[in-house]
């Protein structure tokens, strides 16, 4: 019996490189619930972060009770983390799950039934059409709902209506991944594989605190740096978080540079490949385009300038690329601490070219991950609900738009493609000014989760703008809309999802949902009846009702394009999970990773960019890209650094970053409602370095003050791992608290929220919001009465370096989980295209369902 | 060599006005978060093109009273419009200043040529090549901002 909220990544199986990551069975039942009284077990996968592990979920009297995970699964062999275990469940029973439609009246939102509120819908959304036409419709989305909602929606939105202004919460989280894709390798698609971790030699983290967003992926690496022939890590983050501490155990590097200098850093990296000669000069040569500007671009970045624009040793640089430099394999991993800081895309560029330059992808233990933050991000991007065209296809390419018009039975002129497609911060800006008159929010918070949260309130809750807002309970953002549609979550509905390496499962009903609530699709496939939109031939335009048809629609959809699902259906998906995309006549088992033969989709009239300016965002044109004539080469593409939009000043001389605890997922919409992980943080925090907690009296657990030109925070201080001159504040607190019962009822909830801080400026070319690099003040407030909230277990562990504050400010061990069990199969089984086993074992493999 | 340094202080002069225009959109535009970050790195862009040009202005003079081409000379962006049909509108005019910008520019090196001065050439080149990225970018936010801007703005 494990406590998962002590032993955040349970009992290590560590083997030697080269050979197959053994599975282990991780469970978690309700108190009182027997393994023999599950009634049944449904198979699906997690939806609590980007990793997607397979999972089936226990059902009992109607109910879900737990989970467990899949040993046969591709991603986890069995594992699930802690807010896979705790988190799934819990908030489908909740007192205050949305279980009626919801409508404003006289400034109160008050219960109603489902024809007066898509009625009230129906009848703004026509009286819009009729007096702006369809620029005056905005569908703001998520990273969370599945493959067959956002495929409906995108259908219903680009064809139906004729939008360009769709996009989702992963314009938050994960569109520097896709932009950083599209600029190198011509289109969206993971290089890499997990699998390239049971090969590799050096891990480079960048900005990426796997350790509390992906635990089992983290538990993946664990079990290969504590076993034989371990890999080297080398962490960038301004925080000692476990990865640095793993890489100081390894013999890696430790990078820590200041906020908002990642690209700094990277062409520094660059350089020292130039200069040491570890380039594939041939491999360049033939596979790649604009070594020589490059090469120009990163000439001025000596270790010393690095050091002096970074404040990081001139040697750990030179350390570092050594490793990157030196070894066979790299695996690169990259997340929010790149894709929300300045520079963004420019700086995850930097990685795909460090690759490029060595020649480092498409086999097993050199290969890249741009990760996610969300667990159905990848599908958002696929399907079009983010303002991309569905398949991965141009918006530039007349025949790319007329293939969709073409599938869809309608004028190509329907389809907005005239433009890039709208970003989020651009969506909030059009409803700020009233010329988007409808915005439709489903399954997110942005109350909570976008910058500048006062100004992101004052557009929910104006007149100019009529807000529509699809969830499962009543949001901090449910509360600011003028008709709130109750859904049904995850276990409640069946589709799909895809993972960040683009692997793609099914997850199939559990349950009913409470009282009125229906499932997205259900309620897109409401309104579209309701618009009664139609093709060229006079037929619904929608023409499936079940998730299943919107699967197959979609599978047709893909046919010729990189995301390629026509290989895929919902029998396929059953049984041996998990199977990662390509999944054609050609891969029919699908693809472990891309580019093996490197060649990239960069062909002109294939390609899903034509590419852009990485320092402005300016587009490159068709001619200018078939002047270049990529042809299957990936480009090599740098930016020169500028310093960050918001420098500290005199009034503001901290660094102000945001981040994530492993115990919560998002605005804690569901880990909040599970008692476990709530207590295990149950209240927001900043973390300052102890010589910015002494210079200004502060001691462990005071209340402080946060401010920056935007806004302030009054929250207790934990004296922290973070560098000196950065504040690090995580995201996740809204004012919504849970009951007592589960950890809640902090007086500070309304003077929490990480976001009223941060900026309203993005990325150039992926055009995600910085979250990163924001100026702000800390001042004590008064004393408090004992340790701040964070956990100890992770990054927002206490300062060991230190000695300890007074016993009653001490910080107590983050523990208490309910007790979860982890088996090992007697045997493991067979992971189909996993490098580790050869596929001769494919036809006598014993291992099936319920065997263990 | 009276008409390359009246082309010289052309460039000098165009630059500058792009750089306050640049500046004055920023300001103008504050609450759009890109117009105001971009149009102020613009700016700096177009004061190191004049910067880049400086020693070469020592070696050859600067000619700004000569008749024709003034009437070249483009007038800069005193006050930006509101809204964004004024975007629109303002976006517009810094892309007919750019592209005096550049067509400078590229005079500018055609005579580089001629003179075999290399110096210069490299200067033309890199500063054209830089407004070329400033047009690419303008022509790229007017396309985002059109429908928009001439359908549904109130």
């Amino acid at each position: 019996m494990t406590d998962r909220i002590a032993d955040i990544y349970g009992l290590r199986t560590p083997h030697a490189k080269g050979t197959v990551w053994p599975a282990r069975v991780d469970q978690y039942l309700d108190p009182g619930t027997e393994e023999r009284d599950v009634e049944s077990w449904v198979q699906s996968a997690c939806l609590l972060c980007s990793n997607g592990c397979g999972m089936d979920i226990a059902v009992k009297d109607g109910r879900m009770v737990g989970v467990r995970g899949r040993a046969t699964d591709v991603v986890n062999h069995g594992r699930l983390g802690p807010k896979g275990l705790y988190g799934s469940t819990r908030w489908a029973s909740a007192g205050d799950r949305l279980t009626r439609p919801l409508v404003r009246e006289g400034g109160r939102l008050v219960e109603t039934d489902w024809d007066t509120a898509m009625g009230r819908i129906v009848e703004k959304s026509r009286a819009l059409l009729d007096e702006k036409g369809p620029l005056s419709h905005g569908f703001y989305t998520s990273g969370q709902l599945f493959l067959e909602e956002y495929y409906t929606l995108a259908v219903i939105g680009k064809a139906g209506l004729g939008t360009p202004h769709m996009d989702g919460n992963t314009r938050l989280c994960t569109a520097t991944s896709a932009a950083a894709f599209k600029e190198s390798f011509g289109a969206d698609g993971q290089p890499g594989s997990y699998t390239d971790i049971e090969h590799c030699d050096a891990i480079f983290l960048y900005g990426h605190n796997m350790p509390e967003t992906q635990t089992v992926l983290w538990m993946r690496i664990l079990d290969r740096t504590r076993g034989d022939d371990p890999p080297r890590i080398v962490c960038v983050d301004p925080r000692r978080t476990l990865v640095a501490l793993e890489a100081e155990r390894t013999g890696g590097v430790h990078l820590a540079p200041r906020v908002g200098t990642n690209l700094a850093l990277m062409n520094g990296l660059t350089r020292e490949l130039f200069e040491h000669g570890w380039v594939d000069d041939d491999w360049v040569a033939a596979r790649t385009l604009g070594v020589d500007e490059l090469r120009s671009t990163v000439e001025e970045w000596t270790p010393e300038k690095v050091a002096d624009v970074c404040g990081v040793d001139a040697d750990d640089v030179r350390r570092a690329a050594r490793i990157f430099g030196e070894s066979e394999g790299v695996l690169s991993t990259v997340l929010q601490g790149f894709y929300q800081s300045h520079q963004a895309t420019a700086a995850s560029v930097a990685v795909h070219n460090l690759h490029l330059l060595r020649g480092m992808i498409g086999r097993p233990g050199a290969g890249i991950l741009q990760m996610n933050g969300q667990p159905t991000a990848q599908n958002n991007r696929e399907c079009g609900a983010d303002g991309d065209l569905p398949g991965f296809r141009n918006w530039d390419n007349p025949t790319h738009v007329q293939q969709l018009a073409d599938a869809w039975d309608v004028d190509v002129m329907t389809i907005p493609h005239w433009a890039p497609p709208t970003h989020a911060m651009q969506i909030f800006s059009y409803a700020e000014a009233g010329s988007i008159g409808l915005l439709w929010i489903s399954a997110t918070n942005p109350a909570v989760s976008m910058p500048e949260s006062a100004r992101i309130r004052r557009i929910l809750d104006g007149d100019q703008c009529f807000v529509i807002v699809q969830d499962l309970f009543l949001t901090e953002t449910a509360e600011l809309a003028d008709v709130v549609l109750p859904a049904a979550g995850w276990g409640e509905k069946t589709g799909c999802f895809t993972n960040v390496n683009r692997t793609v499962h099914l997850s199939e009903k559990a349950v009913e949902p409470p009282g009125e609530a229906r499932s997205d699709l259900d309620i897109f496939l409401m309104y579209a009846d309701a618009m009664g939109f139609t093709n060229s031939s006079g037929q619904p335009l929608i023409g499936w009702r079940t998730p299943e048809e919107a699967f197959d629609a979609w599978a047709a959809v893909t046919a010729g394009r990189p995301v390629d699902y026509t290989g895929l259906s919902y029998d396929k998906l059953r049984g041996l999970s998990g199977i990662p995309w390509p999944v054609n006549e050609e891969h029919p088992d699908g693809t472990d990773r891309l580019y093996a033969d490197a060649v990239f989709p960069t062909d002109t009239d294939y390609c899903e960019t034509y590419g852009h300016d990485l320092a402005t965002g300016g587009t490159v044109t068709e001619t200018e890209h078939r002047a270049m004539n990529p042809a299957g080469r990936a480009f090599l593409k740098g930016a020169a650094y500028t310093p960050a939009h918001e420098e500290p000043s005199e009034n503001f001389p901290l660094l102000y970053t945001t981040g994530r605890t492993v115990y919560h997922f998002h605005t804690r919409t569901k880990t909040g409602r599970s008692g476990d992980l709530n207590r295990a943080a149950p209240d927001a925090w900043v973390e300052l370095s102890a010589a910015d907690a002494a210079a200004r009296g502060i001691e462990e657990g005071d209340w402080v003050r946060v401010a920056s030109p935007r806004g302030a925070i009054e929250v207790r201080a934990r004296v922290g791992n973070v560098m000196a001159g950065a504040v690090f504040a995580p995201f996740h607190y809204g004012h919504w608290e849970p009951g007592a019962d589960l950890g809640g009822g902090h007086d500070d909830a309304n003077r929490r929220l990480a976001n009223e801080l941060t900026m309203t400026v993005w990325d150039p070319v992926s055009k995600q919001p910085t979250f990163k690099t924001a100026a702000c003040q800390v001042t004590r407030l008064r004393a408090g009465d004992g340790p701040s909230p964070a956990p100890t277990t992770t990054a927002s562990a206490p300062d060991t370096d230190r000695p300890p504050p007074a016993p009653q400010r001490r910080p107590r061990a983050t523990q208490g989980g309910k007790p979860t069990t982890s088996t090992q199969p007697p045997a493991t089984p067979y992971y189909l295209l996993d490098p580790s086993q050869p596929p001769e074992r494919a036809s006598t493999s014993s291992f099936a369902e319920g065997d263990r | 060599m009276p008409h390359l340094t009246t082309y010289i202080g052309l460039a000098d002069h165009s630059e500058k006005t792009l750089a306050d225009s640049f500046r004055a959109a920023a300001e103008g535009h504050a609450h759009v978060a890109d117009v105001f970050h971009i149009c102020q790195m613009f700016a700096e862009w177009s004061e190191d093109n004049r910067e880049a040009l400086a020693p070469i202005i020592q070696r050859y003079g600067e000619a700004d009273d000569v008749d024709e081409p003034e009437r070249l000379h483009a007038a800069g962006l005193a006050e930006t419009r509101k809204g964004e049909v004024g975007l629109l509108r303002d976006l517009q005019d810094l892309h007919v200043l750019a592209t005096l910008v550049q067509t400078t520019w590229t005079v500018i090196a055609q005579g580089a040529q001629g003179l075999r001065d290399r110096d210069l050439l490299e200067v033309a080149q890199h500063a054209g090549d830089q407004t070329s990225r400033q047009l690419t970018w303008l022509n790229t936010r007017m396309k985002q901002a059109a429908p928009q801007a001439l359908i549904v703005a109130p």
